[in-house]
């Protein structure tokens, strides 16, 4: 929730991260923002609630948006033609078929009609925000955190905007067994990480997964690495069985002048092994697939498997062991041994064997911009349609436990929805607009957002890159 | 040894197929297929619609309006929602640059010096190499490809047929340009130049060199500046890779002071310097719309080639080289997102088709036209649209792809 319902809330809920306070956070980007127009939208913004506390304090809050005539995805039901939508208090108030909707007489009117609007897109694995974990002095960092490296203020975002990405996962790279923390942020407006959590009951520390890797990837002819996949795995195994010890002894000492110091390092697996953090596993061949499946078996932690390039040829295993695959859709396969088999039909393959199926960007893998082209593509290779828009959505939410907030069009939900100039798996559709908690992020009708969604002179200046070579 | 018995027979079989054909000659006169569409982008005209094509062993025989074109009852024909001239990758690395991205299988760049004019494209194009058939199946029936950017003369591009498994029988153009490259791009894998001032001066004085020797009528025992004395007469197209709208001035500075036919290659800040390509009558075969803004291509748009192209300028789209993912770019999507934003679709399909063709001067190939190589795209819908599938590609008349890809 974004907005509170009172004056006093309003100022008085800086202390809580999702609960940042839409007047102080406008202050925050007077200050920081480089971007006059987003400084103008806020200087109004500022000025109209600073207007309703000083008249009505007891019902200060934005008012109400309403959008009337859209066809509406809420993704966990059938289509909508024709639908109304009420956003209010950062919250999805009401969702429906026009008429069936009590619509609140201040409401903002939003006449959509021919335009189409479905949940924010929700990216499991994204590097935008120039994220970093974990270096070469090791293969395994469990206690690096991406929230350190994290640039929230970084034109990459932007770009995830443009592309109708409201919440995403930023995750290290791939090059390390283990390379760190990751984080899950909702793209709201913000200049510090926190501001961005995507988790309102914990620090924005706690608010992610682990990311690990197999394969080639992390594989080094030399030192603290594994040189093949067999040593990949034993090293993560023992990394494992090493935190159990600790998290035993922890346990068993009496007298906490007994119990081992704290050691970063076991405290981010014992995350991982009391189901505190997700793993998400980068994984291509086959092999390498069942053999994160198996890792997540032996030490019971809970797993989604990512890229997954050669997940057409185990599906019934995957599914078998009931864990869900954050996909990527590439124009051509290869680029690397274990990923010359890439398909367009792995989701379609997936998701007939009954595995939950989401695509993500690996942004700048694949651009944010065109992340609506990574389930079209899906679509061609026969995925269901409704599926491939679930992917992109409620089953993104799903892999980073958001479901309750997020993915879908749902009363009570987070007020993350995109406006869309047409069919959402269309090459001829924009995206009109992004609206994070019922505030709009992105909007293709203002020039300077609009060279987010086009690139142009100096508009991704120091856009750094994730490199895997 | 299987293979060296069967041969013989295969031989006997083929020589009996000529003998017939040769006592029968009205029967090889007969077009033996017709492709049939609702939507028919012959990129000669408006497209028509229910158009043929009509297909006479490797050459295109008619195209018209269904009423228009008589169908021999013999011939197989082919049905489509939408059909176009086969496609062309304006300029790519595929069949030089591999699939599995390791030094065997990566030829699209030799770093031991920074200009090497004498590489040829033919001695490094692995016909069998899984991309091609990977493009192929998508509806690209030409590639032109060959030595990637990254030098400052990283030696010469050629055009291929994607069918065909030798390089002889692929092969369309043995030298179609020679690829010089600009800017930072030029400068990393090498001691020098370590500047821009210093490449374009090691450039210019190559090509001074090539004029120098061919003035004095010495060019034999040099494959370099043979192939540079070709560029300078104007028989072989310098393709220059100039991201930044600085190495684009040089690069059209370089075209005034030695008179070569430039091809603009890459050209991210090209929307900067529209008046002045235009001016100097250039063609650009612009980035893939989807490159990702990094380096040298930090400010590429979306919008560049429909900017160009209102501008009057010639653009293609190319898929470039990419060291990582996709291994290759499909020139078809690329165009595809620079319709979406401003360029008009007969442009957009036409950078693929006929522009391409144009700019790299291959004659027989990017339109639908009596005469014309028989290479078609069907589909079965809009040809942009990412739901799309290409389902039959002919290549040369003969049926190279019949799955809905």
């Amino acid at each position: 929730m974004l907005f509170s319902p009172d004056c006093r809330a309003v100022f008085g809920s800086l202390a809580s991260a999702r609960g940042t306070s839409y007047v102080l956070y406008a202050q925050r980007n007077l200050s920081f923002s480089n971007r006059p127009l987003f400084r103008m939208r806020t200087v109004l913004l500022l000025l109209s609630l600073a207007g309703l506390c000083l008249c009505a304090p007891a019902q200060a809050q934005d008012r109400p948006h309403v959008f009337r005539n859209a066809t509406l995805y809420p993704i966990h039901d059938e289509p909508i033609e024709q639908g109304v939508l009420v956003v209010e208090d950062g919250t999805i108030q009401a969702v429906g078929p026009v008429g069936s909707v009590d619509v609140p007489a201040n409401a903002v009117e939003h006449d959509a009609a021919g335009k189409e609007i479905m949940p924010g897109l929700v990216d499991t694995h994204s590097h935008i925000g120039e994220v970093g974990g974990g270096d070469g002095s090791a293969a395994m960092h469990p206690d690096a955190r991406t929230i350190d490296a994290i640039n929230v203020r970084h034109p990459s975002l932007h770009r995830a905007r443009a592309g109708g990405i409201t919440t995403v996962q930023l995750i290290s790279g791939s090059g390390l067994l283990m390379s760190g923390q990751t984080t899950y942020l909702k793209l709201r407006e913000g200049g510090t990480v926190s501001e961005l959590s995507a988790c309102e009951e914990k620090p924005v520390g706690d608010c992610g997964g682990m990311k690990m890797a197999n394969g080639t990837n992390p594989q080094r002819a030399s030192g603290a690495f594994p040189g093949t996949r067999a040593r990949a795995a034993a090293m993560a195994r023992e990394q494992f069985v090493a935190a159990q010890e600790y998290r035993r002894k922890k346990k068993q000492a009496d007298d906490p002048s007994e119990a081992p110091d704290r050691n970063l390092r076991m405290e981010g697996l014992i995350d991982v092994l009391e189901g505190r953090r997700t793993v998400h596993f980068h994984t291509h061949r086959h092999d390498d697939i069942l053999t994160a499946i198996r890792l997540s078996e032996e030490f019971g932690f809970d797993l989604v498997l990512h890229h997954v390039s050669e997940g057409w040829k185990v599906a019934d295993e995957i599914a078998e062991a009931d864990v869900p695959a954050s996909i990527i859709v590439l124009d051509s396969p290869g680029g690397k041994h274990e990923a010359d088999e890439l398909v367009y039909r792995t989701g379609r393959v997936l998701e007939e064997a009954g595995v939950d199926v989401a695509y993500h960007t690996d942004d700048p893998i694949t651009d944010s911009r065109l992340f609506l082209r990574s389930p079209a593509i899906g679509v061609r290779a026969g995925m269901p349609r409704d599926a491939a828009l679930e992917s992109v959505t409620l089953a993104g939410a799903r892999m980073l436990g958001m479901e309750d907030e997020v993915g879908s069009l749902e009363e009570g939900k987070d007020a993350d929805f995109i406006v869309l100039s047409g069919d959402p798996l269309s090459v001829y559709t924009k995206i009109e607009q992004t609206w994070v908690e019922g505030t709009p992020v992105f909007d293709r009708s203002d020039p300077e957002d609009r060279e987010f969604a086009t690139g142009g002179y100096r508009v991704y200046d120091g856009a750094a890159q994730h490199v895997h070579e | 040894m299987s293979m060296s018995r069967l041969r013989p027979r295969r031989l006997s079989i083929l020589l009996a197929a000529l003998l017939l054909w040769g006592g029968l000659p009205t029967a090889s006169a007969q077009p033996q297929r017709a492709v049939r569409a609702d939507t028919l982008y012959t990129m000669t005209g408006d497209p028509i619609e229910e158009g043929v094509v009509l297909i006479e062993n490797d050459t295109i025989a008619a195209v018209g309006p269904a009423p228009e074109v008589d169908v021999p009852a013999s011939a197989e024909v082919h049905e489509a929602s939408v059909a176009t001239p086969g496609l062309i990758d304006p300029r790519g690395t595929v069949g030089l640059s591999g699939i599995y991205n390791v030094p065997a299988d990566q030829d699209q760049l030799d770093t031991s010096e920074p200009m090497q004019p004498a590489l040829r494209a033919l001695d490094a194009y692995n016909p069998r190499e899984q991309l091609v058939s990977f493009v192929q199946q998508l509806g690209f029936t030409t590639v032109h490809t060959g030595h990637a950017p990254g030098a400052l003369i990283s030696g010469q591009t050629a055009t291929f047929s994607t069918a065909g498994t030798t390089v002889e029988a692929s092969l369309r153009d043995s030298i179609t340009t020679v690829a010089f490259t600009l800017g930072p791009d030029a400068q990393a894998r090498f001691e020098s130049p370590g500047t821009r001032a210093k490449g374009v001066a090691m450039l210019r004085q190559a090509l001074l060199d090539a004029q120098a020797a061919m003035d004095g009528g010495e060019s034999e025992g040099d494959l370099g500046q043979a192939v540079l004395q070709d560029v300078l007469r104007g028989e072989v197209p310098a393709l220059i890779t100039a991201h930044r709208a600085h190495d684009i001035q040089t690069a059209l500075r370089l075209q005034e002071e030695f008179g070569f036919d430039l091809i603009l290659d890459g050209a991210a800040e090209a929307y900067l310097m529209t008046e002045e390509i235009a001016e100097a009558n250039v063609p650009v075969i612009l980035h893939p719309t989807m490159a990702r803004p990094s380096g040298t291509t930090q400010n590429a748009a979306f919008t560049t080639a429909g900017v160009l192209h209102d501008a009057g300028v010639p653009v293609a789209i190319q898929t470039g080289w990419e060291p990582y993912v996709p291994k290759t770019r499909i020139a078809l999507y690329e165009a595809a997102i620079a319709m979406a934003h401003g360029l008009p679709r007969e442009a957009a399909l036409a950078s693929i088709t006929r522009e391409a063709a144009e700019i790299l001067g291959l004659e027989s190939v990017g339109t639908l036209a009596p005469g014309q190589r028989a290479d078609l795209a069907l589909f079965d819908g809009d040809p942009f649209e990412y739901t799309t599938h290409v389902c039959t590609v002919l290549s040369g008349g003969e049926v190279v792809s019949d799955e809905c890809k």
